[in-house]
C-alpha cells in the first residue's frame, strides 16, 4: 500500500509502460475494456486516450448486510490479466472480505484512505443497511449506518453493488425484520442527519462533504455480472465519470435493455411456443420459458448478451426462466416460478369465496326484490274509464 | 412504491379486490334478474322454449338485410371489434396463463404477431366507433356518460396492453402494471355497468326466441 | 469450439440451425461494411458480444465466416488469434486471457486490423533496445575480442 502511495499522481499510461506493457497489449487491453464496458468498438481510441492519461482512484468497499456474493462474483470474473489491470489501476484501499489487514489496523486503513482522499475516492458499498436496531450489523463496533454516512460524506461517487445496496435485496424483503434500506434510500432518510457524533476523531479534514447530492450509481444483480460491475468501476476509472444512468440509477450500457428484448429465445415466444415444464418437448427444443414464470420482461440487466462465466451462458441459456434479480423487491414477486401475467394471489380459492358471497348477497337481494314486486303487484290499481274522464 | 412494488401489487391485493367484486357482481346481478321470476303462463305451449330460443340466439346475431343497409357501419365496426376483443383477451399466450390459473385447462394461444394485429384493428375501430357516435346526432343524444365511461373501459385495456406489449414510453415493469390496473377497473366495473351484456345477452335473446316458441310463432 | 458443441449435445440443448435469427443479419452487415470499406475507405468493427446470439450461433457464424488466408497469432497480455476469414477484409480477432479464456472477440471489416500494425511506441523503444543491445555488444567486442577469437 506504501508503494500505491508513491505511485498514486502517475497515470494509468505510465504505469502500465513501467510494467512493461506493451502498446499492442494496451490496445488489446482497450479492445477487450471497451468490450466490458459494453461501448461501441468505435469507442476503443478514445478509450485508449482516456485512460493513458487517467489516475489510480482509491476506492473503499463497505460489505453490510449481504452474504458476500457480490464479491465472489467479482472476484470469479476469471479475466485474470484484464481483472488484474483494473485493479492494479485502483487502488483497493479497504475491502474488510479481501483485504489483508484486520481489526484496527484495518479500520485504519480505511480512515486513512478517507483521510487522503477526502472527496475524491470511490465508495463501493454492498448489502443494505439496518435501520431498525443498530446492532444488527456492526463492524468493528461501529454501526452499518455510522460506517457508510461517515464514508460516503468524503466519497466522490458511490457505487452500489448488488441488488441489496441498490434496493434492499433479501433483507428488505417482506416482512423486512432489520428495517433494511438500500442505499439510495438510506440517503434519502439520513443524508441531511448530522455528522457530528459519527465523525472520528482521527478524520480531520471532513468538512463540506454533504452526502444528501452524492452521484449513486446502482449496479444491481443478485450477485451483478462479475464484467458488469468491473465495467462499471472501469468507466469510472477511464473517464472519470458518472456513465449515463436510467430512473434507478443504473448504468443504460448494461441496463438499457430487458432481458426479453435480448433474449435468443424471443422468436419463440413471439410465435407463441412455450416449454409448459422444465423436461417436456418444449424445453428440449429451447422454447420460451414465460409459462415457467420468466420475468426477463420485467428485467433489465446484460445477461443476454454479457452472459455469466466469461461469456459462456445465461440462466435462460441453462433452461431456468430470469427471476428478475436486478430489479428492485424481486423476492417479493410472489414465486419465482409464477408467470408474469399470473396474480400473486391464490384466485381460484378468491373466485370461490366471492362466488358464495355472491349468491349469498344475490339471494337476499333477490328475496327484496320479490318482496317489492309483491307490494307493487298489491298496490297496483287500475285506472278506469271514470278516473280518466275526470281529467 | 418502486415500479416493481407498483407492479406486485396490481398482481396481488389489487387482483384479489377486482376479482371478487367482479365474480360477486355478477352473480348477484344474475341472481336478480333469476329470482325475480315470472308469472306462470297459463295459456298452453303451442311449441317448444328450448329449441326456438336457441334458434333465435343464432338468428338474431345475424343482421337481415334492411338493418344491415340501415346501420352497416354499426353492424360491422361491432362485430370487428367484438372479434378483435375476443382475440386479444382469449389467445394470447400470457392471458390464456390466467384463464388456466383460475379455469385449470387451457387452450392453444396465437402467434403474438396475429394478435398484435387484432388489438390493432380492435383499437381503430373503437375510436371509429365513439366518432361515430359523437357526430350522430341522434346516438348523441341517446348517450350517457355511462355509455362513454364503458367506452373507454373497454378500449384501456387494448391501448395500454398495445403499448406495454411493445414497450413505448416508460419501463416494461410499469407499463405492464398499468395494463393490468386498467383490466382491474374494467373487472371492478362490470357486473355494474352495460358490460354486462357480455353475459346477458344470450339469455336474453334465448329468451325472446323462447316466447315466440311458447306461443307457436317465428321469432 | 467443438467441444462446446459436444456439451451441448449431452445436455440435448438446441443448438442453432433453426433459428439462425442473427446471423444472416449479422452476416448483411458485414456485406454493407465490405462495400464500405471499398468505396469510402471506413473500418468497421463489429463486437460479437453485443449481440445476442442463442447456443451454437456463434459458431455457425464462424463456419460461415471460414478461414481464409491470413492466420496470426499474437502474445500479448495472454494470446490473442486474428484471422482473415475466406472472406477477404473481414477478420476475426479473438483475444484470450492468460488463462485462454475469451475476453474479446470481434469482427474487423478492414484491410489491416491495427492491433497487427506495429506500434509506434513500442518501435522507438525498440529502438532504443536494440541500440542498447548495439552498445553493449561493442563493448563487449572491444574486451573479449582476444578470447572469442580463441574458440
Ligand atoms: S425466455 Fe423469458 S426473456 Fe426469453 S423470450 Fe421467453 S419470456 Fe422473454
Ligand atoms: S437472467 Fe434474470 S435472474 Fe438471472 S441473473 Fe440475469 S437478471 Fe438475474
Amino acid at each position: 500500500m506504501t508503494n500505491n502511495k508513491n505511485l498514486k499522481d502517475r497515470t494509468l499510461g505510465e504505469a502500465m509502460q513501467d510494467h512493461g506493457i506493451s502498446r499492442r497489449s494496451f490496445l488489446k487491453f482497450c479492445a477487450a475494456t471497451a468490450s466490458m464496458m459494453a461501448l461501441p468498438p468505435s469507442m476503443i481510441p478514445a478509450i485508449a486516450r482516456a485512460l493513458e492519461t487517467a489516475k489510480k482512484p482509491s476506492v473503499i468497499w463497505l460489505s453490510f448486510q449481504e452474504c458476500t456474493g457480490c464479491t465472489e462474483s467479482l472476484t470469479r470474473s476469471h479475466n485474470a490479466t484484464l481483472e488484474n489491470l483494473i485493479f492494479d489501476s485502483i487502488s483497493l484501499d479497504y475491502h474488510h472480505t479481501l483485504q489483508a489487514a484486520s481489526g484496527e489496523a484495518a479500520e485504519e486503513a480505511r480512515e486513512e484512505a478517507m483521510q487522503e482522499n477526502w472527496g475524491e475516492y470511490l465508495l463501493v458499498v454492498d448489502g443494505s443497511i439496518p435501520t431498525k436496531d443498530m446492532g444488527y450489523s456492526t463492524i468493528a463496533g461501529m454501526s452499518n449506518l455510522d460506517m457508510f454516512l461517515q464514508t460516503a460524506a468524503g466519497a466522490a461517487a458511490i457505487i452500489s453493488v448488488g441488488t441489496c445496496a441498490a434496493f434492499g435485496g433479501i433483507p428488505h424483503a417482506h416482512p423486512n425484520p432489520t428495517g433494511a434500506y438500500s442505499v439510495y434510500d438510506i440517503i434519502k432518510m439520513y443524508g441531511n442527519a448530522s455528522l457530528d457524533g459519527i465523525s472520528s476523531a482521527s478524520i480531520s479534514n471532513t468538512s463540506g462533504g454533504s452526502v444528501a447530492d452524492k452521484p449513486i450509481i446502482t449496479v444491481p444483480g443478485c450477485p451483478p455480472i462479475p464484467v458488469v460491475i468491473t465495467g462499471v468501476l472501469t468507466h469510472y476509472l477511464t473517464f472519470g465519470t458518472i456513465p449515463e444512468l436510467d430512473h434507478l440509477g443504473r448504468p443504460k450500457a448494461f441496463y438499457g435493455q430487458s432481458i426479453h428484448d435480448r433474449c435468443y429465445r424471443r422468436p419463440f415466444y413471439d410465435k407463441g411456443l412455450f416449454a409448459e415444464t422444465f423436461d417436456d418437448e418444449g424445453a428440449k427444443k429451447g422454447w420460451c420459458l414465460y409459462k415457467l414464470g420468466c420475468k426477463g420482461p420485467t428485467t433489465y440487466n446484460a445477461c443476454a448478451t454479457t452472459k455469466w462465466n466469461n461469456g459462456t451462458s445465461f440462466p435462460i441459456e441453462s433452461g431456468h426462466p430470469c427471476l428478475g434479480c436486478s430489479e428492485p423487491d424481486f423476492w417479493d414477486g410472489g414465486g419465482f416460478y409464477k408467470a408474469l401475467s399470473v396474480p400473486t394471489i391464490d384466485i381460484p380459492s378468491t373466485v370461490v369465496y366471492a362466488a358464495a358471497g355472491g349468491a349469498a348477497a344475490g339471494v337476499a337481494l333477490g328475496a327484496l326484490n320479490k318482496n317489492k314486486k309483491s307490494n307493487a303487484i298489491r298496490q297496483h290499481t287500475k285506472t278506469t274509464i271514470d278516473d280518466l274522464e275526470k281529467e | 412504491m418502486s415500479e416493481i412494488e407498483f407492479l406486485n401489487w396490481v398482481r396481488g391485493p389489487a387482483f384479489e379486490i377486482a376479482t371478487v367484486i367482479f365474480i360477486a357482481g355478477v352473480i348477484i346481478r344474475f341472481l336478480e334478474i333469476f329470482l325475480l321470476g315470472r308469472k306462470t303462463n297459463l295459456a298452453e305451449a303451442k311449441g317448444s322454449e328450448m329449441s326456438s330460443g336457441l334458434r333465435t340466439i343464432v338468428s338474431r346475431s345475424i343482421p337481415d338485410k334492411n338493418t344491415f343497409k340501415r346501420s352497416s357501419f354499426k353492424i360491422v365496426s361491432g362485430y370487428i371489434f367484438h372479434l378483435g376483443l375476443l382475440v386479444t383477451i382469449f389467445f394470447f399466450a400470457p392471458h390464456i396463463l390466467l384463464f388456466k390459473e383460475v379455469l385449470g385447462f387451457s387452450w392453444p394461444s396465437l402467434p403474438t404477431a396475429i394478435v398484435d394485429a387484432f388489438a390493432v384493428v380492435s383499437i381503430i375501430t373503437l375510436i371509429a366507433v365513439l366518432i361515430h357516435r359523437l357526430r350522430d346526432n341522434v346516438l348523441k343524444f341517446l348517450s350517457s356518460t355511462e355509455d362513454y365511461l364503458v367506452w373507454l373501459l373497454t378500449i384501456l385495456p387494448l391501448i395500454t396492453g398495445y403499448i406495454a406489449f411493445h414497450r413505448i414510453g416508460m419501463t416494461a415493469p410499469t407499463l405492464l402494471a398499468i395494463h393490468i390496473l386498467s383490466v382491474e377497473l374494467l373487472l371492478v366495473a362490470f357486473p355494474f355497468t352495460k358490460l354486462m351484456h357480455a353475459f346477458t345477452l344470450l339469455i336474453a335473446r334465448w329468451y325472446n326466441g323462447a316466447i315466440s316458441g311458447y306461443r307457436g310463432v317465428q321469432s | 469450439m467443438s467441444t462446446s458443441s459436444s456439451v451441448l449435445d449431452s445436455f440435448n440443448i438446441q443448438t442453432s440451425h433453426d433459428l439462425t435469427w442473427n446471423v444472416l443479419p449479422l452476416l448483411h452487415q458485414v456485406k454493407h461494411a465490405m462495400d464500405n470499406l471499398l468505396e469510402n475507405n471506413t473500418n468497421e468493427i463489429i463486437d460479437l458480444r453485443s449481440i445476442p446470439l442463442a447456443p451454437g450461433e456463434e459458431d455457425n457464424l464462424l463456419k460461415i465466416l471460414g478461414q481464409g488466408e491470413v492466420k496470426a497469432q499474437l502474445n500479448a497480455l495472454g494470446p490473442s488469434e486474428i484471422i482473415e476469414t475466406q472472406y477477404n477484409g473481414v477478420w476475426l480477432i479473438t483475444h484470450y486471457n492468460d488463462e485462454n479464456e475469451i475476453v474479446s472477440r470481434h469482427i474487423e471489416v478492414t484491410y489491416m486490423p491495427e492491433i497487427l500494425l506495429s506500434q509506434m511506441q513500442d518501435i522507438r523503444s525498440s529502438s532504443q533496445r536494440l541500440s542498447e543491445k548495439l552498445s553493449e555488444s561493442q563493448t563487449d567486442n572491444s574486451t573479449d575480442n582476444g578470447q572469442n577469437e580463441k574458440h
